[in-house]
């Protein structure tokens, strides 16, 4: 059962000559979800899943979840592997609260997911793998699919998948594990099958996917048909279901991971500051990719470098910065509490640097393939001294593209470093992304001041308060900078009583000035009412839907997104003065709650998740309507 | 052509400040004269240092200078030199900055053979902490910290470096600046990481405890100054070293009726790892110190290796167009309806 039908059924042509299902049923959206063991390939099904939705021009955001194990022992729950795709012909902002239709590979993949399965959803299971040490593992007692508990609640077809797929590679010389590793492409296909896709571009994809072992990819293109086949030709499935496109503004479209988009906006914001940019990093879950991807694109201005941990990363990056290039580092909360003494340095010596912190669960190295947001704190706080910086948020992964740009922006303007904060869930969903032109995007060219007349080396912009970005190899401007407190002009080391507490105020004013360049915020709604929610980064979908959602049920409800998180819109202020509440929703234990309680004196509720998943809109709308 | 510099062309304004009778003010004055000698330019030099006493070296020189934080030297003046690598780089650095906080940033930094001068300032000692033992002070080192005697074991810069893979390893006394302006110079030639340990005098924390080395008394017998190509000789060339059957070092009398010179072991810089090693064991009083540039040999700088990868793929694929990539992958086109076009 979809979640709800907005066209009719209407029987299948008689005549053809292979049999169609008896029904054809147009729905508004859907939400699918591939679950299986983390060697079953459910990330790769679901991303080409995500294709053909895109394809088929429907509105689209995925919800990747995976283990942190790398292939933890197999069977296992611990080793579950998820993948929730949400496709619409409507406008959606979110993955979607619960899967309508549940793929699970094997009986670990079932037991993990059945509970989070709407009443009357569709369950399709590989039968093939429940075997009794399949079902040990996954600690059923015994086999749900002789209940009937399971049958009354749900649509339940079980399919014996591994059976199928063997069958249809009989004739390859593929090895027993590898046609078991075929299996995703039943799934996909039978998926495939069952909303109407086209299965040319499928095909073509799986054989770009596997063009270096085209013998695989000629049997997962064999596996593909033959579930695409068996929900054309089994009757076991009654119909199948059409999302119409959703409405798009005309443009070029591609589907975009908050990784990649970071990514991208880091080469896009070296090109608009015309400066080369040097990223510096250490593996971390879930910042790693934005790294694999830049290491790509040493011909677009970036160099890269692996660092031998998180703190040589952020060191060569402020080493960059002080040599005239952006110095660009990213990591996850446990990297970015050891880059804090570096990043310090980077704001005592007032050279760029954009630090992309991609947050994860945490204390410690808590939950690093979880999403959550509580390193807000960290960012603020986590340095010794009175040490400001600007900080913002990403709230959808195409949005991290921008933030990038900004927080390069921002970092070369006011010479500061700057925390781009994004998280687990921003980082691996993805959403189609219109593309911009790179001439619609604004330049910011820097300059490295090369003429000493009148110039001092902690001299400041009156407007900006920056100090001049003075490059290395520039002759007659030779001077020495460091951690020590500076003088206020000269930036000798300087111990001066009064010296220091002009220079941390003006440090906090500069800081605070970032502010002057801040538009509107991003408000849906009135600008009063009775209720107004706020958040920031990653939470935006479910926030912005729960709004919609709400003010749909006649309510006055209104949503504004905080990207700027440091400093905060001095406009937030006023805006919630005109709410009978506010309640700042977030993955954490409150902590933009606490920030804007101490910079508005604002009485703010809280709503707070520690899940390590993102927020349904279910959960945002039962919170909000009790405030009502 | 512009007028040769001096030393005092290096001296910076500030007023140097450390303590009288510090092995520092020797060092600094060695470098500022070899940066004369050699040809350096102001503005296209740069000293970055950590913390330590060692560390406020940068503020005395007048070139760029950057006094950064505990132990990371080596991996900013990684980034600066990918940044630009046409900039001739110093890392000043101390035996608790580079050895302890700093090792693993020293370690990487002389594996890749990142084009850095690197200036160890060996007292084993942490001076600006006022005395606690440091990760090469002797064992049994009573201080602060271990007012009953250190008891763990000291690392050797020199084996330290070695094992890093290091390319350039040279040792030199503070004091001794006839010695230590050609190394300093044969460094900054070096393509490449260069280390110098430094023996450096602490007068207020750990004053004497290189007597063994340093003092003139002794020195003869206790200095091994090293040439390449040369036979391993001292005490005016009347002792020198030769290898035993088992591998190890032994002091032998040259001379007629002695040993013969033919003998000793030939000192390479570009000798095997197992004659470098041999070299960086040898210590004072049971052997003499081996003293100047212990290991030289040629490799490529990862500064060079990795810019030159980028000027590569430059080359291969030509410039990107950002455009083209942002367009890059799966991409479809909406039409005017609002409907993706087929």
């Amino acid at each position: 059962m979809e979640s709800s039908t907005t066209g009719t059924s209407t029987k299948g042509g008689s005549g053809s000559p292979i049999p169609t299902p008896p029904g054809h049923q147009e729905v508004e959206e859907v939400v699918v979800r591939f679950a299986g063991d983390s060697g079953d390939g459910m990330q790769l099904t679901g991303t080409e899943f995500t294709k053909a939705a895109a394809l088929a021009g429907n509105d689209i955001s995925t919800f990747p979840d995976f283990p942190a194990e790398i292939r933890a022992p197999a069977g296992s729950i611990a080793g579950v592997s998820g993948f929730q795709l949400h496709f619409s012909s409507t406008d959606i902002h979110t993955p979607g609260d619960a899967p309508n239709v549940l793929v699970a590979m094997n009986p670990a993949a079932l037991k993990a997911n059945i509970d989070d399965l709407v009443v009357g959803g569709t369950c399709i299971i590989n039968t093939g793998t429940f075997t009794k040490p399949n079902l040990a593992k996954a600690g059923y007692e015994s086999n749900p699919l002789e209940e009937e508990a399971l049958q009354k609640k749900y649509e339940v077809h079980p399919i014996d998948i591994n059976k199928m797929v063997n069958a249809a590679l009989e004739e390859t010389e593929l090895t027993s594990k590898e046609k078991g590793r075929c299996k995703n492409f039943f799934a996909l296909g039978l998926m495939c099958w069952r909303y109407e896709r086209d299965v040319e571009p499928q095909l073509a994809n799986i054989r770009a996917k596997f063009k270096k072992k085209p013998h695989l990819g000629e049997a997962n293109v064999l596996a593909f048909k033959a579930g695409f086949n068996y929900g054309l030709t089994a009757e076991v499935f009654q119909t199948t279901y059409e999302v119409k496109p959703a409405a798009f503004e005309p443009g070029l479209y591609r589907n975009i991971t908050g990784n990649e988009a970071i990514a991208l906006g880091i080469v896009a914001a070296g090109q608009l500051a015309d400066c080369p940019v040097l990223f510096s990093g250490y593996p971390i879950t879930p910042a790693s990719t934005i790294f694999h991807y830049l290491s790509n694109y040493k011909n677009y201005g970036v160099t890269t470098f692996q660092a031998e941990d998180e703190i040589a990363g952020a060191g060569a990056a402020i080493g960059a910065s002080y040599g005239g290039a952006i110095g660009v580092t990213a990591s996850s909360g446990p990297g970015i509490a050891l880059k804090g003494e570096a990043i310090g340095l980077a704001a005592m010596i007032e050279v760029p640097l954009v630090v992309l912190s991609i947050q994860r669960g945490g204390p410690s190295t808590g939950l690093p393939t979880k999403t959550e947001q509580s390193d807000l704190y960290q960012s603020l706080y986590g340095r010794n001294g009175e040490c400001p910086i600007p900080i913002i948020a990403a709230k959808t992964p195409a949005d991290a593209f921008y933030c990038a740009i900004e927080a390069t922006r921002i970092a070369t303007k006011y010479m500061t470093p700057v925390i781009l904060l994004s998280d687990g869930y921003i980082a691996n969903g993805a959403e189609p992304w219109k593309l911009p032109q790179v001439e619609d995007l604004t330049p910011f060219p820097v300059t490295h001041l090369k003429d000493a007349n009148g110039w001092m080396p902690y001299k400041r912009d009156e407007e900006t308060l920056a100090r001049a970005w003075v490059a290395p190899g520039t002759k007659g401007m030779e001077h020495r900078v460091g951690g020590l407190e500076k003088d206020f002009l000269t930036g000798n080391v300087s111990y001066d009583a009064d010296n220091h507490q002009k220079m941390c105020q003006v440090r906090e004013d500069k800081v605070r000035g970032v502010a002057n360049d801040y538009g509107d915020m991003d408000i849906e709604g009135e600008e009063s009412g009775d209720v107004l929610i706020v958040g920031w980064g990653g939470t935006h979908g479910a926030l912005r839907q729960a709004a919609g959602v709400l003010r749909g049920q006649g309510k006055n409800i209104s949503h504004v997104q905080i990207r700027h998180v440091w400093p905060l819109n001095p406009k937030l202020g006023e805006l919630m003065k005109n709410f009978k509440k506010v309640i700042v929703c977030e993955l954490n234990m409150g902590q933009l709650r606490t920030i804007i309680r101490s910079e508005f004196l604002v009485d703010v509720e809280g709503y707070n998740k520690m899940q390590g998943k993102p927020f349904t809109v279910a959960e945002i709308c039962n919170a909000v309507s009790e405030l009502v | 052509m512009t007028e040769k510099l001096k030393r005092k062309d290096f001296v910076s304004d500030q007023e140097v400040r450390w303590c009288p009778g510090c092995g520092d003010y020797a060092i600094l004055a060695a470098v500022q004269k070899c940066l004369a000698d050699t040809g350096s330019k102001p503005e296209n030099t740069v000293f970055v240092s950590g913390i330590g006493c060692s560390s406020r070296f940068p503020y005395y020189v007048k070139t760029y200078g950057f006094h950064s934080i505990h132990g990371r030297a080596p991996s900013i003046a990684t980034g600066l030199k990918l940044t630009n690598p046409d900039l001739e780089v110093w890392v000043i650095t101390g035996d608790g900055d580079a050895l302890s906080i700093g090792g693993n940033h020293l370690l990487h930094a002389l594996r890749r053979n990142v084009n850095l001068n690197i200036i160890l300032f060996n007292n084993k000692i942490y001076g600006l902490t006022k005395g606690q033992y440091s990760p090469t002070s002797n064992e049994g080192t009573k201080s602060p910290t271990t007012p009953f005697g250190s008891v763990d074991y000291p690392i050797n810069p020199v084996s330290f470096a070695l094992g890093s893979g290091a390319t350039f390893v040279a040792r030199a006394i503070d004091v001794d600046a006839k010695s230590l302006g050609p190394i300093l110079a044969a460094a900054k030639a070096h393509k490449g990481a260069s280390l110098i340990e430094v023996v450096q005098n602490c007068p207020i924390f750990n004053d004497n405890v290189w007597d063994a080395v340093t003092n003139r008394k002794t020195a003869t017998t206790n200095q091994l100054r090293l040439e390449d190509g040369k036979p391993l000789l001292f005490d005016n060339g009347n002792k020198g070293i030769r290898l035993t059957d088992d591998l190890t070092p032994e002091i032998v009398e040259v001379g007629e009726g002695k040993v013969a010179e033919s003998e000793l072991i030939v000192h390479k810089e570009n000798g095997s790892a197992a004659y470098h090693a041999l070299l960086a064991s040898m210590a004072a009083p049971e052997f003499p110190q081996p003293l100047g540039v212990i290991k030289q040999v040629e490799r490529p700088s990862y500064d060079e290796l990795a810019l030159a990868q980028v000027d590569q793929v430059l080359k291969e694929r030509g410039k990107g167009d950002l455009n083209a990539l942002l367009n890059s992958g799966m991409t479809w086109t909406v039409g005017p309806d609002g409907r993706p076009e087929q």
